[in-house]
């Protein structure tokens, strides 16, 4: 049957992303998706280690494969792009002997063999999929409007990541679309938040990151949607100081996409940990919920007004196109 | 029997890693050997006169030459040898270049394998037979595939030489792809004023026939007689009839067709003619759109027609031409620019191909001439050229330059400014290639006399903002990120072969490249030939190629075809197969496994069957003879015999080496 699905939360989501592992287990659990945590599992090797030594970063991700492998695990899932990014990486890099001797010199003993890894995304949008959710959503995200951000990692570089097209990926918007949020056209998806150029080069970062609220913004959405802990960290926990330097004043919250996934499953607070946010995401629910309250008066009046025999006047039909 | 044996040393090619002089004294100790030596250029004058002389001097009954591939001089020295008085088949070839020299650098191993090749050459020319060739009557007749301007250039010169000419095309119009364009660069002249002319000599050359919305089925034969089924797709329309009045066009009303003439910019009925200097000028019914076809109502033209040339019952129709020769002219496609998501293509109306622009510039186009953003219809006054789009991008598999992507995008910078003098037009480009005559000053008239910014670098992406699109790139000269707002981006799209030029190959039987180009026979010496003897190529569909180049190739393909076709017979190839009628038990396994139908049974008169070879249909392949349960059918100069003489030497040699 079905082989079991690893899990590997990875470190953010175990301190500043806790919502996200707890909302992305949560999600999983109600789609009847198991995890079997990877037992014992360590840092991936994240930035730092890559930007030093390769082979460094190839032996801390293996280690974490190798203990996948020694649980039975064939496939692992993660949350987080760039935990993937370098279980991916370490996975397609042991293929080279020169370099799986190196890790394996590092290592103390015998590399994994290969173990496939895709992100919690993936494996919501190609086991479940937007028909799958849908049938689950218990409280469509009605008239909330929502800018998809995947952030450069999540799909690139597409020969290793082999999921989604690499410059306008479409998984998010489709499992929100299923969760009944209006999916703005953002042309920022992929674009780069400034990553851990925070701290070597705040002012980077700033501009980067106030570039994709600001086109969130002119897009009219209501919250930015992330499916990276660092991309969150960026956009919502930085955001006095992204704000201090574009001179702008932008509220939008930027929750994770398990996060609505879960509202929209009607899971309880505890599951989703909406509190967590710095950027309080309930504004963005309410103005969802009034907008959604006008479109149902207008739709109303619309359909009086037809029935009546009257020809619906501008205002309604209009009122109806931004509901649609 | 008295052998000669020359061991080439191609200069360098061969004498730097085989001990051509130790081939040559090994050689002198084999069988029936009389002479051996070794040469600086066997293929050299020289080198043929000095074999001419020792057959002469020496009587000898044949010749083996070790040296390069048949392929590059097989023919120059059959030639010599016939010279000296022996028949041409007196002679066989031992590849110590291309099979031994330029593969290993090994001398030792590779002087042995060169003695080993000479070897079984010298046990093959042992049991070899003089052979004739026979003559056959020629078609003095052409086939044409593609109508653009290099097919129809290469029917008028053709039809110009004595020949009839068949020209199929795929479109409703001959005219290609310049008929499409508005001006052509360097010179900047009206496309279609150009190849106007052109058109219509095609159109009424008598000795030229157009087969239109057709497409090649089948081709049999060979050179000189070949037989090509074209499938002539229905119209809907007797054109016998059709006056070209477009009538029926302006009562159509299903007018929500796709213009695939304007590269699907505006919309048109499903009933016309493609553009104004259609030729033939005939109306075409679209299937896909004809309400007539697809929903059995409406029947407007056929009402309003006054020649009554509509028929919605006709049929395709499937006619066989008789040809000598034919030329492959099928052009190009272009890249499909929705593979580059991060340009917006496809997502954002404002986002064109460069054609689709070429299109919006012209006077007949569906603007009218006057450029318009197909968003909202606004004269745009910031448009951005992105070159290389499909082409040098080894992340599409488009690894090729396009050859003359760098112009047009020139021209239509130039005539953006043209048409709208308060514009600015930006260029991204990563190297500007401009290598044709004039090439390089039509260029700099766009940056300096016209203004346009050109930026080095690519564009990362393009988005859409307040109305605009933004698109972002590098400077790679100033070292930055630039952001331009644009009104309209234009996207110089790269070429790839035709579609479905593969599978014509196939039918063809020609070589084609990764990216399905037609291969010429070579790529410096025979330019325009293919590797199947009067098959020839002209234009895009061997590679990249801007309209002087296509109409070069096309008049040098039709120079090929007359003078191959000015013989009135051809000498047939004797390497065929032949039926010892004496042995054939009549059983037909022969007849069923020819993939060019080349065998017929015959009956005898006691009524039993034996197989007999067309000769001028067999093309050598020899899978008869291999079939055939009783070794009846042999395939001349590749006879078992000979086969295994070589087979046997090669043992011969391995027991010899193996026992030492």
């Amino acid at each position: 049957m079905k082989a079991t699905l690893g899990y590997y939360p990875g470190c953010s989501q175990s301190g500043t992303a806790a919502e996200y592992d707890i909302s992305t287990r949560a999600c999983c659990k109600a789609l009847g998706i198991g995890l079997t945590d990877v037992p014992d599992w360590t840092c991936c090797g994240s930035t730092p280690a890559h930007t030093v030594d390769h082979h460094l970063s190839g032996a801390l991700a293996a280690r974490n494969l190798l203990q996948a492998e020694a649980a039975g695990l064939d496939r692992v899932a993660t949350p987080c792009p760039s935990c993937l990014a370098a279980l991916k990486t370490a996975d397609a890099r042991l293929a080279d002997e020169t370099y799986r001797a190196e890790v394996e010199r590092l290592l103390g003993r015998p590399g994994p063999g290969p173990v496939e890894c895709v992100s919690v995304l993936q494996v919501l949008y190609e086991q479940v999929g937007a028909g799958g959710i849908q049938k689950h959503v218990k409280r469509p995200l009605a008239g909330l409007r929502v800018a998809p951000y995947y952030g450069c990692i999540m799909n690139r570089p597409p020969g290793l990541m082999l999921f989604d097209d690499p410059e306008n990926p479409v998984a998010m918007d489709e499992i929100l679309a299923a969760c009944g949020a209006t999916i703005v056209d953002f042309p920022f998806k992929t674009e780069c938040c400034g990553a851990a150029f925070g701290m070597p080069r705040l002012d980077m970062l700033q501009r980067l990151s106030a570039r994709i609220l600001d086109m969130a913004q002119s897009c009219g959405a209501d919250c930015v949607v992330v499916a990276c802990p660092l991309c969150q960290m960026n956009l919502d926990l930085r955001r006095g100081q992204v704000n201090a330097a574009s001179g702008q004043d932008i509220r939008m919250p930027v929750p994770y996409f398990t996060q609505l996934l879960g509202l929209a499953l009607g899971l309880p607070e505890a599951d989703l940990r909406l509190d967590k946010l710095v950027l309080p995401l309930a504004p963005a629910l309410e103005a969802a919920h009034l907008r959604e309250q006008a479109c149902e008066r207008a739709r109303e009046a619309g359909h009086a007004a037809k029935t009546t025999g009257g020809k619906p006047d501008g205002a309604p039909a209009k009122e109806d196109a931004s509901c649609a | 029997m008295r052998i000669g044996v020359m061991v080439c040393h191609c200069g360098n090619n061969i004498a730097a890693t085989v001990d051509v002089e130790a081939v040559a004294a090994a050689a002198r100790e084999f069988p029936d050997v009389v002479y051996a030596t070794d040469h600086m250029y066997a293929c050299s004058d020289p080198g043929q006169k000095t074999l001419e002389q020792t057959i002469r001097d020496l009587k000898l009954d044949g010749v083996v030459v070790a040296s390069c591939s048949p392929r590059m001089h097989e023919l120059t020295f059959r030639r010599a040898v016939e010279r000296a008085g022996l028949n041409r088949y007196m002679f066989e070839m031992a590849n110590i270049r291309e099979h031994v020299a330029w593969i290993s650098l090994d001398r030792k191993r590779n002087t042995q394998k060169a003695t080993d090749l000479v070897r079984m050459a010298v046990e093959k020319l042992r049991v070899d037979r003089p052979l004739t060739a026979k003559s056959f009557d020629v078609q003095k007749r052409v086939l044409i595939v593609g109508g653009g301007v290099a097919g129809i250039q290469a029917a008028l010169d053709c039809a110009d030489g004595g020949l009839d000419v068949v020209l199929v095309e795929r479109k409703s119009s001959i005219g290609g792809i310049m008929s499409k364009l508005d001006k052509t660069f360097p010179t900047v002249d009206c496309s279609v004023c150009v190849l106007g002319p052109k058109m219509v000599d095609a159109g009424q050359n008598p000795r030229i026939t157009l087969h239109m919305l057709s497409e090649v089925e089948e081709v049999s034969g060979y050179v000189g007689n070949f037989e090509v089924k074209v499938r002539k797709h229905t119209t809907y329309v007797d054109w016998t009839k059709c006056t070209g009045c477009g009538a029926c066009e302006e009562k159509c009303p299903s007018r929500k067709v796709p213009d695939a003439f304007n590269e699907n910019v505006s919309l048109t009925t499903a009933i016309g003619i493609p553009f104004p200097q259609a030729t033939p000028k005939r109306a075409t019914i679209n299937a896909e759109h004809c309400l007539r076809l697809t929903k059995g109502k409406c029947g407007v033209c056929e009402k309003i027609c006054p020649t009554g040339a509509i028929d919605y019952d006709l049929k395709d129709e499937v006619v066989t031409e008789k040809v000598g020769a034919i030329i492959a002219a099928t052009g190009l496609n272009l890249f499909d620019h929705r593979k580059c998501g991060e340009y917006g293509a496809g997502r954002y109306p404002d986002v064109v191909t460069s054609l689709a622009y070429e299109r919006m510039l012209s006077a007949s186009g569906p603007t009218a001439g006057h450029i318009k953003r197909p968003s909202d219809g606004a004269e745009p006054k910031t448009v951005v050229f992105i070159a290389c789009v499909g082409s040098r991008d080894r992340s599409l598999g488009r690894p090729y330059c396009s050859n003359f992507c760098c112009m047009y995008t020139a021209k239509q910078a130039i005539l953006t400014r043209d048409h709208i003098p308060d514009s600015k037009a930006y260029v991204f480009y990563m190297d500007i290639r401009a290598n044709g005559k004039g090439y390089e000053e039509f260029v700099r008239r766009a940056q300096e006399e016209y203004g346009v910014e050109y930026v080095r670098g690519r564009v990362a992406q393009v988005y859409p903002k307040d109305g605009k699109l933004i698109v972002r790139g590098t400077d790679t000269l100033l070292g930055q990120q630039v952001e331009v707002p644009a009104d309209l981006v234009v996207l110089a799209v790269g070429v790839e072969a035709a579609k479905g030029a593969p599978e014509l190959a196939e039918k063809l039987r020609i070589s084609y490249d990764a990216y399905g180009f037609f291969m010429e026979s070579h790529p410096k010496l025979r330019p325009v030939e293919t590797n199947t003897v009067g098959v020839f190529l002209a234009g895009a569909c061997q590679g990249p190629k801007d309209i002087p180049a296509s109409v070069a190739q096309a008049s040098a393909a039709a120079g090929k075809v007359l003078a191959l076709l000015s013989k009135d017979k051809l000498e047939s190839d004797p390497q065929i197969a032949q039926v010892a009628t004496n042995r054939c038990i009549g059983c037909g396994k022969c007849e069923r496994t020819c993939p060019f139908g080349a065998i017929r049974m015959r009956e005898l008169r006691d009524g039993s069957k034996r197989a007999e070879v067309v000769e001028t249909v067999c093309q050598g392949c020899g899978i008869c003879s291999v079939t055939c349960p009783v070794r009846a059918i042999q395939l001349q100069h590749f006879t078992d015999s000979q086969l295994l003489a070589e087979v046997n030497a090669l043992c011969r040699i391995w027991d010899e080496t193996t026992e030492s």
